[in-house]
């Protein structure tokens, strides 16, 4: 860009005309007054190396905070020589992921079977115990790790129910249609909270005295409910936009209605909502953090747990940033891949 | 003697680089039907909206009404109100009734009271032939009466010029006639009109003169008989010959 | 007719086996699960020699609460708690609908300025608030944000209005004598503008004058009040915040407090749901079509006719259900109160009484269907609506 183009672009696009050229040096003022002090604290005055909070001398951000907390951050209270159990679960799903990119086409749905019924188990047996492994008990779960755990397991519980309660609310017998029109707006009118807290405090009493349900267990199956009316509410409106012929094409070739749906109308319907769905999922992850309301410590949990050491008072916005960036990245790209793909999407029908 | 009320001198227009209008000449009498035709990309719908402002020319002149248009005009609201325009989508407004889209422009902009606007808009709607629809919206109609609103609304403001931009170009064969009826009906009425169109045979019956345009250029100007039996340039006997068959 | 004959073939059709079957087992099986939780429940509060009933809302909970609308303290009912709770709820809904809307729609225009450091800035926000947990704002806010200001003794004092320290913000209370006159004054004010407005509408309809009605009400609002006042005789004391010290701790008494828990709660919800708010609002002007502007550019219409009578109106057709839906979203939110312990609806009676009383099932169902029925009356406003304003298709 030459001087000529600089000069033209700022006149166009910040002084257009007088208010226009106030508003743009005032925000340039304060973002000039904001941002090298912030950068001097995170940053330049920052201290990175150290054990304990009275390295900090420099005025600048504790980032040894996060460094010494780290492992717990990440898992919780889970024994520090059974850690590998819970890499080795995540490396085997971020490949099996990650491998769906680069795959043919046909050995996609493999992969998915995969996802949604082998790795659950796997999962479940190297991080919980059994078969060998020593078992580690659910309250020790914690940190980052529990966040996707639960995010994981909301989205595999929630998605099939969450179609069958859509199909549901569009049929032809009518107890079947109502009972699923009432337990989804049952669902999306309560708050989660109350969600967490009927599986945390209400559910036990609701089951027979020597029947004990893993805590942990409750409140992700209370998830995975909550999360599967939002699922059919947007799996509905895929539904919807299929145009009729599609229906009455598949019953003029004799399917039946099972046939129908899963073969013919769910596979168009679930392509098109793929953005609506991935925002729900984006909402369950941010979600996640509420479980500290029943005192189950995820990523959050555990940085309100470490700030409230004695040791490391003061350390909240170090904390607060940390756990912000971790979601924000997460939920921003999800959120960019959404865009995406709707803009793809919106120009493949034209 | 017949007086020019539309008068295009050496206009010339660029999109940034493009260059969309180049050197047009061109000048339009009181009374007078225009057509412009052309290949699509010529510059025929930007030509138009130069007539009421809807597109601003760079250098050049156009004059409406003996008014200059140039991007200080105060009044040019009040230009626009002598000149309507009938657009390819039709543009009605689809958050109000066919009588209250009719009706809203004279109430608002010329300040008739809005019972007398309300009359005003059914007389025209009964001329279009859509009066019965007066209380539907504009999404309860087929793309003709639509479009036929569209006029009615045009109308309503009482214009010295109507402009139609490609105004059958989204109907179907059917609804197509109807539209073209109502146009020829005007016409006969002694409306100054520029339509943009490939209507041929419309042209051949209603238009004074037509106008053909190619990548931004006026290349021919005649009176219709002329432009159809000895068309000069090349372009456009290339032009007719695909369009007539 | 009584029967017609669609319902007697939709009739027919269910009294076929393969229909009736799934339909009586999904009863069967509702009917069983709940008979199956009931049993549990009898037999687990037997074990525990609890009674279950809804008598525990007459009697008295023992338990103060710090913020409260009502008057409220330990000698008054579990009932009483729940009102307390309800009302705080709909306090923090309602201001942070407040602030949410107005920020909202200035981040969603801005959305869309051709200035490139407002657009952008406008997109930072929203990226940055709707991707972050709203907990983690609230946390932010409650424990960093709120805990740095300044203690009792070196409150901030603004125009010797707003009070601003760590125990939150104060401001005078006003109080005033005989009150019943500032309503009548509103209600004949309210009154006097509907008369206007018709004379507005007939004036515009005969004679096309357009009388300022907006200009005149905004008047009247202040004016008629006002001698109202005047005349029965208003009068306005107004109750400074005191900085008092007892024993060696100083603390204000008086005015209005502003508890931290409330504000954190409003700022987070504000800010949160503005950025989808604003979102909204720029989908809803860009949802307007360019055709319709240049059409009422065509017709003669200036700037602002265009923008009030086209734009405008068809914007909102597209703004209004989902930023309602927002609405909805906010208030169930306000019940993350618990997290900071501000005493709303989950934070005092599901929270508090619930662990006094051990009454679980009771309470969580109370507040289940408390947040149910807002819900509800919200989604049923929201369903008359859409009806009234969609645009009619064929």
């Amino acid at each position: 860009m030459n001087k000529e183009n600089i000069k033209s672009w700022l006149k166009i696009n910040l002084f257009s005309n007088w208010y226009n050229s106030i508003i743009s040096l005032f925000v340039l003022i304060v973002i000039l007054l904001i941002i090298p002090s912030f950068l001097d604290w995170a940053i330049f005055k920052a201290t990175f190396i150290g054990k304990t909070k009275a390295d900090c001398k420099t005025g600048g951000a504790c980032w040894v905070f996060i460094s010494v907390w780290f492992e717990k951050f990440i898992y919780g209270f889970y024994p520090d020589k059974e850690l590998w159990r819970v890499n080795l679960a995540f490396i085997i799903l971020i490949l099996s992921v990650l491998s769906a990119f680069f795959v043919k086409p046909k050995i996609k749905p493999y992969i998915l079977f995969f996802l949604v019924f082998i790795f659950p188990i796997i999962g479940f047996i190297l991080i919980h115990g059994g078969f060998g492994l020593e078992n580690v008990e659910t309250r020790v779960w914690g940190g980052l790790s529990l966040t996707f755990m639960l995010t994981f397991f909301g989205i595999i519980f929630a998605f099939p129910l969450g179609v069958l309660l859509a199909l549901g609310k569009r049929s032809e017998l009518p107890v079947i249609k109502y009972f699923c029109i009432a337990f989804v707006e049952f669902w999306r009118g309560i708050p989660l909270i109350t969600v967490l807290f009927a599986a945390a405090i209400m559910f036990p009493l609701l089951l027979p005295a020597n029947f004990n349900v893993d805590k942990l267990l409750r409140v992700a199956i209370g998830l995975g409910i909550f999360e599967s009316a939002y699922v059919a509410e947007v799996i509905r409106g895929g539904l919807q936009s299929l145009p009729k012929g599609q229906y009455e094409a598949a019953k003029s070739l004799g399917m039946s209605y099972w046939k129908m749906n899963f073969l013919i109308i769910l596979p168009q319907a679930i392509k098109t909502v793929i953005p609506g769905l991935t925002n729900t999922f984006i909402a369950l992850f941010k979600d996640t953090p509420l479980i500290i309301l029943v005192g189950l410590l995820e990523l959050l949990g555990m940085v309100n747990l470490a700030k409230s050491n004695s040791y490391w008072l003061g350390m909240a916005v170090e904390g607060y940033i940390f756990v912000g960036l971790i979601f924000w990245f997460f939920s921003y790209l999800l959120s960019r891949y959404t865009q995406s793909l709707e803009k793809k999407f919106s120009t493949e029908r034209h | 003697m017949s007086e020019k009320i539309i008068e295009f001198k050496n206009v010339n227009k660029w999109y940034g680089k493009f260059h969309v209008l180049k050197d047009i000449n061109l000048f339009v009498n009181k009374g007078e039907k225009i057509i412009i035709c052309g290949p699509s990309g010529s510059g025929k719908s930007t030509l138009i909206r130069c007539i009421n402002g809807l597109e601003q020319h760079q250098n050049g002149s156009v004059v409406v009404e003996g008014i200059e248009l140039d991007s200080t005009l105060k009044n040019i609201d009040k230009i626009r109100g002598d000149v309507g325009m009938v657009f390819q989508q039709f543009n009605l407004f689809p958050h109000l009734t066919i009588l209250d889209n009719c009706a809203l422009a004279p109430a608002w902009v010329k300040k008739i009271p809005k019972k007398k606007s309300e009359e005003i808009a059914m007389e025209y709607l009964k001329k279009v032939r859509i009066s019965e629809q007066a209380n539907k919206y504009p999404g309860q109609l087929s793309g003709g009466q639509q479009q036929r609103a569209a006029i009615a609304r045009a109308l309503c403001m009482q214009p010295k010029i109507m402009l139609f931009d490609e105004p059958t170009s989204a109907l179907d064969a059917e609804m197509i006639k109807e539209v073209l009826e109502i146009m020829t009906e005007l016409a006969k009425a002694g409306m100054t009109m520029v339509v943009v169109s490939h209507e041929m045979g419309f042209a051949k019956t209603v238009a004074d003169r037509v106008v053909f345009m190619d990548e931004g250029k006026i290349i021919e100007t005649k009176k219709t008989k002329e432009f159809f039996e000895n068309p000069e340039n090349e372009r456009t006997k290339l032009f007719l010959s695909q369009i007539l068959h | 007719m009584f029967l017609n004959s669609e319902f007697k073939t939709s009739l027919k059709k269910n009294l076929r086996l393969s229909n009736l079957v799934p339909q009586l087992l999904l009863i069967f099986f509702f009917f069983f699960v709940i008979y199956f939780f009931a049993n549990n429940a009898q037999l687990n509060m037997k074990a525990r020699n609890m009674n279950s009933g809804f008598d525990f809302l007459g009697t008295n909970s023992g338990f103060d609460i710090q913020f409260s609308l009502i008057d409220y303290d330990g000698s008054s009912s579990y009932g009483r708690a729940y009102l307390v709770g309800l009302l705080n709820t709909l306090l923090v809904a309602f201001f942070g609908i407040f602030f949410a809307t107005i920020i909202g729609f200035i981040i969603g225009v801005s959305r869309l300025s051709s200035n490139w450091i407002i657009n952008k800035l406008s997109l930072i926000y929203v990226e940055l608030f709707r991707n972050l947990p709203l907990i983690l704002q609230i946390f932010f806010w409650y424990f960093t944000v709120l805990r740095s200001l300044p203690s009792t003794e070196k409150s901030l004092i603004i125009f010797n209005f707003l009070i601003i320290n760590l125990q939150g913000f104060y401001i005078p209370k006003f109080i005033f004598t005989n009150s019943h006159y500032i309503i009548y004054g509103i209600a004949f004010t309210l009154l006097t503008i509907f008369l206007i407005k018709y004379y507005a509408k007939k004036m515009f309809y005969e004679h096309a004058k357009v009388i300022p009605v907006f200009k005149i009400s905004l008047l009247l609002i202040i004016l008629f009040p006002l001698i109202f006042s005047l005349i029965g005789g208003v009068s306005i004391n107004v109750e400074y915040p005191k900085l008092v010290k007892n024993f060696g701790i100083f603390n204000y008494l008086g005015g209005v407090k502003l508890i931290p828990e409330f504000l954190a709660l409003v700022f987070s919800l504000s800010l949160y749901t503005s950025a989808f708010i604003a979102e909204n609002v720029r989908a809803g002007i860009l949802a307007v079509n360019k055709g319709q502007k240049e059409a009422a550019k065509s017709l003669g219409f200036n700037n602002s006719q265009s923008l009030n009578l086209i734009v405008i109106p068809q914007a909102l057709r597209v703004i209004i259900p989902p930023t309602t839906n927002q609405y909805l979203n906010l208030t169930k939110n306000s019940s993350l109160a618990a997290a900071i312990g501000y005493p709303d609806l989950t934070g005092a009676f599901a929270g508090t009484a619930l662990s006094q009383t051990g009454k679980a099932i009771e309470i969580i169902f109370i507040v289940m269907m408390t947040y149910l029925t807002i819900s509800l009356l919200i989604s049923l406003i929201l369903n008359w609506y859409n009806k009234k304003i969609a645009l009619v298709e064929r």
